[in-house]
């Protein structure tokens, strides 16, 4: 199964689509394709019912949180100081937004091939974390589209019962995601190390502002 | 009664006991536990009471099915905060006198998954608990032996008195706080009528470091 040929073959068939090759650069190179949302669905028909592709199992779906982030770059600049033009050097900062991201992985039981990976990405983290449901498309994605949305808040539009999953239903936020803050357990274990030790002194230092005494600690 | 006399009696052929022993040895001798597991405790649960291990030998061979008619609750396996209510909720529901045993790491602090957003760190934190067993999981024998404590526990109540058990006064609770389920966490995240977290001494800035690298 070449990914390259497959991506000519879906752009050919689907009109107006755009997918994008990501190559994976591991020995694996298990390569995957983007698609754009607007054509997803379009396009995860064809996969499953072109004869020569037949897609008909989507084994498996993944979350993946990519928080923005800010990227400082030093470029050397032309510029007119004091009426004489030199090279000074200057930090830019871009923003890169971030975005949520589903990964499904696709075989062919017909065909005994696969898997084929592809990616959809939302347009941010906030407002805009709607994805379509490949739900109807392939039932076996219905529990786990529930579970990404019960862990990364992504919006499966056409999922016929977008419900929680693992969390109550009055939870209000996304576990999974990069900037989640878990709740302020008490971490007392005396042999803490890393981020729980940096955590447990947090807490301490919030809950007893003064240390308790050697002869106190049970 | 005097022991003595009492053995001398029973060497008599004369029986003599008093109402605390005949009560706590029929508690003793028939704890019905509740018919209820949660993870992966609940299969060495359900292999004490089978023929190899035979809790039935300490009469508890009976697991209700409701908790109405249960004496003990084996909390076996992890917790997680979407059951805590439920669990509560449970032991609520059983009649006194009625007694915990934490089965297991998860049950007792949220064992490997502790440091999880999911998962309740130790059912102590909303139910009394009478014993607790460490163990991931603790085999059939840790169980008994368990079994064992709590029996010997019951032995040991006096009926009246300041350390009379809870059932037999009057102004201690048998119900307690069903946690609710909140935007971020449970409400509320402890009872703090039974649990406070314990202060524990954590290494200074510096003397880890020294002794990590």
């Amino acid at each position: 199964m070449n990914l390259e040929a497959i991506k000519s073959e879906i752009e050919a068939n689907v009109p107006g689509c755009r997918l994008e090759l990501i190559a994976n650069p591991s020995p694996s190179g298990q390569h995957s394709l983007l698609l754009d949302a607007e054509h997803a669905s379009a396009v995860a028909l064809y996969l499953r019912d072109t004869p020569n592709l037949r897609f008909d199992f989507c084994s498996n779906i993944t979350g993946i949180d990519w928080p923005g982030k800010e990227v400082s770059q030093k470029i050397k600049v032309r510029k007119l100081v004091d009426g004489v033009e030199q090279e000074v050097e200057e930090t830019r900062i871009t923003t890169i937004p971030g975005s949520l991201e589903v990964v499904y992985h696709l075989y062919s039981v017909e065909k005994k091939h696969g898997p084929i990976v592809l990616r959809m990405r939302t347009k941010d983290r906030d407002a805009g974390v709607h994805l379509p449901s490949f739900t109807p498309i392939w039932r076996s994605a219905e529990l786990q589209e529930r579970e990404i949305f019960d862990l990364f808040g992504v919006l499966f539009d056409g999922h016929p019962d977008l419900r929680r999953l693992l969390m109550w239903d009055e939870f209000q936020d996304y576990p999974m995601r990069r900037d989640y803050v878990d709740p302020d357990d008490y971490e007392y274990e005396p042999t803490a190390h890393d981020a729980v030790l940096q955590r447990a002194r947090q807490h301490l230092s919030q809950a007893n502002p003064v240390q308790p005494s050697e002869g106190e600690a049970r | 009664m005097d022991e003595k006399l009492k053995t001398e009696l029973s060497k008599q052929g004369i029986f003599t006991t008093s109402l605390q022993e005949l009560y706590n040895w029929g508690r003793t001798s028939s704890i019905w536990p509740l018919n209820f597991g949660l993870a992966c405790c609940a299969i060495e649960m359900i292999a004490t009471t089978m023929a190899r291990y035979d809790l039935a030998r300490f009469g508890a061979e009976v697991f209700r099915p409701s908790p109405r008619q249960a004496d003990l609750m084996i909390v076996a396996g992890t917790v997680t905060k979407k059951m805590a209510p439920q669990v509560v909720r449970l032991y609520n529901q059983m009649p006194e006198p009625k007694y915990v045993i934490s089965m297991g790491a998860c049950a007792i602090s949220g064992g490997p998954f502790k440091q999880g957003y999911n998962v309740l760190k130790g059912i102590d934190r909303y139910i009394p608990v009478d014993i607790y067993i460490p163990g991931c999981p603790p085999r059939p024998e840790a169980l008994i032996d368990a079994f064992m404590e709590l029996q010997k526990k019951i032995d040991a109540q006096q009926l009246t008195g300041e350390n009379r058990p809870r059932h037999l006064n009057a102004d201690e609770p048998s119900e307690f706080i069903v946690p609710q389920f909140g935007e971020h966490d449970l409400e509320p995240t402890r009872n703090s009528s039974i649990w406070e977290p314990p202060l524990v001494q954590i290494a200074q800035t510096g003397s880890d470091e020294s002794g990590s690298h």
